[in-house]
């Protein structure tokens, strides 16, 4: 009786150690859920690169895509610059506000960054690391979706394509502000 | 409320560019590099593979561990300043995954595991020695069998 039991408990027991194995492998590692999502937009106040200071709360009212970037990040942010421009240029009549903050980078490499793509949305530096941290950026690109009232509502990890910024903005655009 | 938390940041900027010149800071804390060394450690360098914050070179490390020390020189304590970053950051941020909830499945998983081994190799033992004591058990043998055994092996040669 005890033998016949062992011989199907030792090879049953490996399946949960399997099963916990088989999920493991199949979540994406870089995929980290952030805890900032659902929460108020971390304030912040950053120069430009002509040393102009930008404050995000006085972007309140507005969709704000919050992108973060460098120059050395190749080729993620070189494959989404390009989109950010575009999509900018087709949402900001609409109250929709594209700030892009370069991290760990230098000013010369990252004003030539912002020239060679001709971005012409609002590009700030963030030279001690504090908004990054506050942000919880663990990399570049990541960009953050902040809605009419404030609120961080997405966190986009690698190249935003055309496709997720549309939808995106255009979600959370339809909703009532304030 | 609102204005006095965006104004928060602004006000500690200025603070911090005013102390600056001054290294620590009139109103802050003596920090030893220590100290920031032991809350660095537990946190991940987020740019890194498999570093802490403590032992990675990276210049995102270093931004870190100037948060820290900035952190503990305001009064923090170690545990503050890690919650600040697991705030930010998610459980990701530590090193060692905290011992509560679906995390308790790393830290009593190999307890049990070796538990679980050791129940196993001793019932295997138990049954093993059981059947090797029970096996001459059966080998009583009439003394007429062992006489004509006798008689037929020294009658071999």
């Amino acid at each position: 009786m005890t033998s016949r039991l062992l011989r199907w408990l030792i090879p049953l027991s490996a399946v949960p150690l399997l099963a916990l194995l088989a999920y493991g492998f199949r979540v994406n590692p870089r995929e980290v859920p952030s805890p900032l999502v659902g929460r108020p937009a971390p304030p912040f106040e950053l120069q430009s690169f002509d040393g102009a200071p930008v404050a995000l709360e006085s972007q309140r009212g507005k969709v704000v895509v919050l992108n973060f970037w460098a120059s050395w990040c190749y080729p993620a942010c070189y494959e989404e610059a390009p989109v950010l421009e575009r999509q900018w240029r087709a949402f900001r009549e609409r109250g929709v506000v594209v700030i892009g903050v370069d991290i760990q980078d230098t000013v010369e490499a990252g004003r030539k960054f912002t020239r060679d793509f001709s971005l012409s949305f609002t590009n700030l530096r963030d030279a001690t690391g504090k908004v990054s941290v506050d942000y919880g950026v663990y990399g570049v690109p990541e960009t953050f979706f902040i809605d009419r009232r404030g609120r961080i509502r997405v966190k986009h990890v690698g190249a935003v394509t055309d496709e997720v910024f549309r939808t995106t903005v255009e979600r959370l655009l339809s909703e009532p502000p304030g | 409320m609102r204005r006095a938390r965006a104004l928060a940041p602004l006000l500690l900027a200025t603070l911090l560019a005013a102390a600056a010149p001054l290294g620590a800071g009139p109103a802050a804390r003596p920090v030893t590099a220590q100290q920031v060394d032991d809350v660095a450690a537990q946190l991940r360098c987020v740019v890194c593979q498999n570093l802490s914050v403590a032992d990675s070179p990276s210049e995102m490390a270093g931004q870190m561990r100037a948060i820290v020390r900035e952190r503990l020189a305001t009064g923090e304590t170690p545990e503050q300043v890690v919650q600040f970053f697991v705030e930010r950051y998610g459980e990701w941020i530590l090193l060692s995954p905290r011992p509560q909830g679906f995390n308790l499945l790393v830290w009593l998983g190999p307890v049990v595991a070796v538990a679980v081994g050791l129940a196993v190799v001793g019932v295997l033992l138990a049954r093993w020695t059981r059947r090797r004591a029970g096996a001459p058990a059966p080998a009583v043998v009439d003394p007429a069998m062992r006489e004509r055994i006798r008689r037929e092996t020294e009658a071999e040669p």
